[in-house]
Parts: C-alpha cells; sequence; structure tokens
C-alpha cells in the first residue's frame, strides 16, 4: 500500500515540478543566447559562455550616432503616443464611467470590438490614408496613429479603472464647490494614479516594440525607431556581428523589462476579465 | 449607481461629448476610416508606381478574382489557418493552461521563478524573439550543438521546416498571455467546490474536465478568440524570422499582403488582402465582444 502512496505522491507532486522545471527551461535557453553574446568578443550563433568577456559590443551601439537617434525616435513615438492616449483615454473614461447616456453603451461596445482588432489588417490602408494627406514619412502623425491604435484598449482599460474609484468621493468636492474638471482633477485623477501608469506602461511598451507600423509609414533612416534601425542594421550589414546584435537586442529590450517589473503588480488585474471568468 | 446631479441635465451631454471628442477625432481618422478605406480601395487598380498611381479606377471584383485564383494566396490562407490552429489554439491555450493547472498548488517563489521565465518571452519585443529564434535554429545554432551531442546531424530547421519553426517561436512568445488568464481564472474557481469534489472520490481528470474547465469556459472562449486575434496580426515575427519563405512555404496573409502592397507596389490588391484579413478579424472581434459578458 506504501508503494500506490508513493506513487500517487510522485504523480501529484513531482511530476508537476518536473514539467513544470522542464518548461521554465525551455523559455529560458533561447534567451541565453542574447545575454552571453551581447558579453562576446566572438559571438556566434550557438549559445556559449563568452569566448572573451568584453563590454565592446555595448560601447560600439551606444556610441554609434545612427542608433542612438534610432533611440531617441523611439522614445519619442513610445513616450508622447502613450502620453496621447493617457489623457485622451482618461478623458473619455469619465462621461462612460460617470453619466449614464445614451450613446455610451453602443460607443463602449464599439470600442472593445476595435480592441480586438489586429491592427496589422488596417495597415495598407493606413498607408493609403498617409499618401493622401500627405503624412507618409512623419513622425508625429506616426505616433498620433499609435496613440490612435492603442486608444480602444486603452479607454476600456481606463474606464474600468475609473468605475472602481467611487463616485461619492467626488460628490464631496462637488458638495464643497469644486467643479466637475476640478472633482476628475484633484479626486478621481490622484485615485487613479495606478491606472493611469497601467495604460502607460502598456502602451508605452506596445509601441517601443512596435516594427510594423513605422516600417511602413517612416522612409528616412534618419526618423526610424530603434525597433525598425536594428532590423535593418543587421539586414544591410552583409557579416552580421552578432556579438553587436545580442546587445543591441539587449539594451533594446531592457525598458520594456525595466516598465514590466514596474507595472506587474497593476497589470494582472487586467487579466481576469470582470466578470467573464465566472462563465 | 448612486445619485449623480450631472444625469439629466442638458449641458451635461455636452459636456460629455467635450471628453468624448479627442477620442472620437482619432479613432474616426485613424481606425474606422483606414477600415471603411478598405471596403473601397480593395475595388481599385491603385498602385505605387506606374498610370495607376496617378489615375485610380474602379475595377470591381478584378482583385477578388485575382486573389482567389493566386496559388500564393490559397498557400497563405493554409499557412494562416495552420499558424492559428497549431501556435494560438493548440500551442498557447494548451499550454498556457497546463502551466497555469500545474503552477496552482506549488511553493510561491517556485511559481514565481517559472512564472518570471515565462513572462520573459512575453515581454521580448517581437523583433528581438525572432532575432532569438533565428540565433537557436540556425544551422550553427544551439539547437543542432545540442542535438549533436547525441549524434544527430544538423538541420536547417528554417528552411526544412519554415513553418515549424515560426510556430514555435510564436508559441515561446505568445504563451505567457494565456498563463495569465488562466491563473486569474483559475484563482476564482471556489476552493469549496473542488474539495467537494475531493471529498465525493473525483479523481484529478474529473475535478478537471467536470468541475474547473465548466466553470472557466468563459476564460476559455475569450482568450480563445484574443489569441486567435492577436496571432492573425503577427507580421514582424514571420517576416524577420523566415520572410514567409522558402519561397512561400511560411507565408501568411500579413506576408502576403504586405509582399503584394509595398514589394509588388499593388496597393489595392494589397488592400483586398487586408479586407479578408478584416473580414476575419470582425468576425472574431464579434465573437470577443460577445463573449465577454460585460456590464455597462
Amino acid at each position: 500500500m506504501n508503494k500506490r502512496k508513493m506513487r500517487r505522491q510522485f504523480m501529484g507532486q513531482t511530476v508537476p515540478y518536473l514539467i513544470l522545471v522542464f518548461l521554465g527551461l525551455l523559455f529560458f535557453v533561447p534567451l541565453l543566447w542574447m545575454i552571453f553574446s551581447s558579453f562576446d568578443a566572438r559571438a556566434g550563433l550557438t549559445i556559449s559562455l563568452p569566448h572573451e568577456w568584453t563590454l565592446g559590443n555595448f560601447a560600439s551601439v551606444l556610441s554609434d550616432p545612427d542608433i542612438q537617434r534610432s533611440f531617441v525616435n523611439g522614445v519619442f513615438l513610445s513616450f508622447v503616443s502613450s502620453l496621447v492616449l493617457v489623457i485622451v483615454a482618461g478623458l473619455a473614461a469619465y462621461p462612460l464611467s460617470r453619466y449614464q447616456l445614451r450613446f455610451n453603451k453602443p460607443f463602449i461596445f464599439t470600442v472593445l470590438f476595435m480592441s480586438g482588432l489586429p491592427i496589422t489588417a488596417v495597415m495598407v490602408p493606413v498607408f493609403q490614408l498617409f499618401l493622401f494627406l500627405h503624412f507618409q514619412n512623419s513622425l508625429i502623425a506616426t505616433m498620433f496613429f499609435l496613440a490612435a491604435s492603442g486608444l480602444p484598449y486603452g479607454i476600456w482599460m481606463m474606464k474600468n479603472f475609473m468605475d472602481s474609484v467611487p463616485v461619492s468621493l467626488e460628490e464631496s468636492a462637488w458638495i464643497d464647490g469644486a467643479s466637475v474638471w476640478t472633482g476628475l482633477n484633484k479626486v478621481v485623477a490622484p485615485l487613479m494614479l495606478p491606472g493611469i501608469f497601467t495604460v502607460g506602461i502598456f502602451t508605452f511598451t506596445a509601441s517601443w516594440g512596435n516594427f510594423f507600423v513605422p516600417y511602413i509609414l517612416i522612409q528616412s533612416p534618419e526618423k526610424l525607431p530603434a525597433s525598425v534601425t536594428i532590423y535593418q542594421f543587421f539586414g544591410q550589414h552583409g557579416l552580421v556581428q552578432y556579438g553587436k546584435l545580442a546587445s543591441f537586442s539587449l539594451i533594446y529590450t531592457i525598458p520594456v523589462v525595466v516598465l514590466y517589473i514596474l507595472g506587474q503588480r497593476f497589470m494582472s488585474k487586467g487579466f481576469s476579465f470582470g466578470g467573464a471568468t465566472k462563465g | 449607481m448612486p445619485w449623480n446631479p450631472f444625469v439629466t441635465k442638458n449641458s451635461d451631454s455636452f459636456r460629455a461629448i467635450l471628453f468624448l471628442l479627442p477620442s472620437w477625432i482619432l479613432l474616426l481618422l485613424f481606425i474606422a476610416g483606414p477600415i471603411l478605406m478598405t471596403f473601397y480601395f480593395s475595388f481599385t487598380n491603385m498602385s505605387l508606381t506606374g498610370s495607376a498611381a496617378q489615375n485610380i479606377e474602379f475595377i470591381g471584383f478584378r482583385n477578388f478574382v485575382k486573389m482567389f485564383s493566386d496559388p500564393t494566396f490559397q498557400t497563405s490562407v493554409m499557412n494562416t489557418i495552420l499558424f492559428l490552429i497549431f501556435s494560438a489554439i493548440i500551442g498557447q491555450q494548451i499550454l498556457g493552461f497546463l502551466i497555469a493547472f500545474l503552477m496552482k498548488e506549488r511553493a510561491v517563489h517556485f511559481r514565481r521563478i517559472i512564472g518570471v521565465l515565462v513572462l520573459a518571452g512575453w515581454i521580448t519585443p517581437e523583433i528581438i524573439v525572432a532575432f532569438i529564434w533565428f540565433a537557436f535554429l540556425s544551422n550553427e545554432g544551439t539547437l543542432n550543438y545540442v542535438l549533436g551531442w547525441v549524434g544527430i546531424a544538423p538541420v536547417a530547421w528554417l528552411f526544412k521546416f519554415p513553418m515549424v519553426s515560426v510556430v514555435v517561436a510564436n508559441i515561446w512568445h505568445g504563451t505567457a498571455f494565456s498563463m495569465l488568464v488562466y491563473q486569474a481564472a483559475l484563482d476564482d474557481v471556489p476552493k469549496d467546490v473542488e474539495e467537494a469534489a475531493k471529498i465525493d472520490g473525483a479523481n484529478g481528470w474529473q475535478r478537471l474536465w467536470r468541475i474547473i474547465l465548466p466553470m472557466i469556459r468563459g476564460s476559455v472562449m475569450t482568450n480563445m478568440v484574443l489569441i486567435t486575434l492577436q496571432t492573425l496580426g503577427v507580421f514582424t515575427l514571420i517576416y524577420a524570422l523566415t520572410g514567409g519563405g522558402p519561397g512561400t512555404q511560411s507565408e501568411t496573409l500579413p506576408i502576403f499582403m504586405y509582399d503584394q502592397a509595398f514589394i509588388n507596389y499593388q496597393l489595392g490588391y494589397g488592400t483586398a488582402i487586408s479586407l479578408v484579413l478584416l473580414v476575419i478579424g470582425i468576425i472574431a472581434s464579434l465573437l470577443y465582444v460577445k463573449f465577454l459578458k460585460v456590464e455597462i
């Protein structure tokens, strides 16, 4: 009988641990290439501890003026578009959350519907629109498009965060003579700072990692963000220097990791789909 | 909702519209506008070069006739379906659930470590995911190196098995999303229901099939639709990893659309392909709104 118990113990406890460790390794191993190669003076395509440890890859990537500019462009596209998005989505969320208006419901459903649409599917017509309006190759127009493409999801998240701020707090401000604007600014906004940061971080990282949108909408090399430069940089050099590629990749990934860690505490909230889990 | 002094007054509708206006403008110009344009331009011969760049003509269904008889279109539809089934529905969905399910009763620190490893694949930008898997799968890459230990000769994975390569890379990139969804869903399953089933003698499989899955089926459906939509739009990963090749072996609809619109300069034809993608997306997105039981 002990044998049976041991077997059950093994199946119930040890096997799940083993499977999880195995899966964890599968997820971890491919990343090692980027980490090791970036410090390797003679990096190849196989994962191996650096033959010769060096910071030279980082130094040459960071000192390249084209790459520096691509980071500045990337920060502009991601930071300004998420700033625009947070403000516009925050404004939209207010009446959606607080007022009971006839057009709220259809608008919310439209927003929800749009948040599902794959942006890839509209890139050709967006390019045509940019041609038509003479927006092509404009960083500012691309920034606005990135903000708009994240807006449906942003409005939806903002509305949910705002719903969780009690109206009673605002009401007491109104009784004290505050205007709607002051109430929003001084009462609601501070209470939903976590929500604002979540939406901001979420959209920043989405734009930062976006390759397709700037690849289509921007032509001048000097206006391209890091996501496109990293691709073209190594596509154009016949002989790829893997160490430099790896360190560029790592430098490009780090901001996302840092922001993710900062935003993680609040983000997990977004994954329960409200009441949907109750089926 | 408690009493609200702003519900009934006319001036408040006006104020609400003012608050909503910026989002309406952005959404109309950049999302709704292009969607409407898709319906128009897919019936034109719009081109980036030549005479059709100047005089856009309405050509009826010619783009669609051309598309449906184009063998590359047929290949890319097949590849898109395979990509959706294997990387999203089977791969991410099942692997994500498996990880969340197995992690359910593990030690907190262990959960956290495994969770971080899976999440690392998710937060890595798509273009970097392509580089990482290019390195991993290339001829002198790690996979062939490891297989060499057991005497297996190097395989040109990206050339011999391009679809398998992009499917695997996309599973690696996307699974964390499903894992997070299922972690949240499994946390919502009441402990006592499971305990009661356990006492009544239900084994692990029965508890999974009869209790847990029915209770989280809302999340299963929502997640299915969401990852289908995400996967449908995947461009960067495939473009940078295999470029749709060799030949058209890993060409999916987004890659085909890109090639026709921006390599062959046939914007009208490219738009017709976007329309197909868009219609699939619209159907999936409507399902998503339907499954997501929201209270507004």
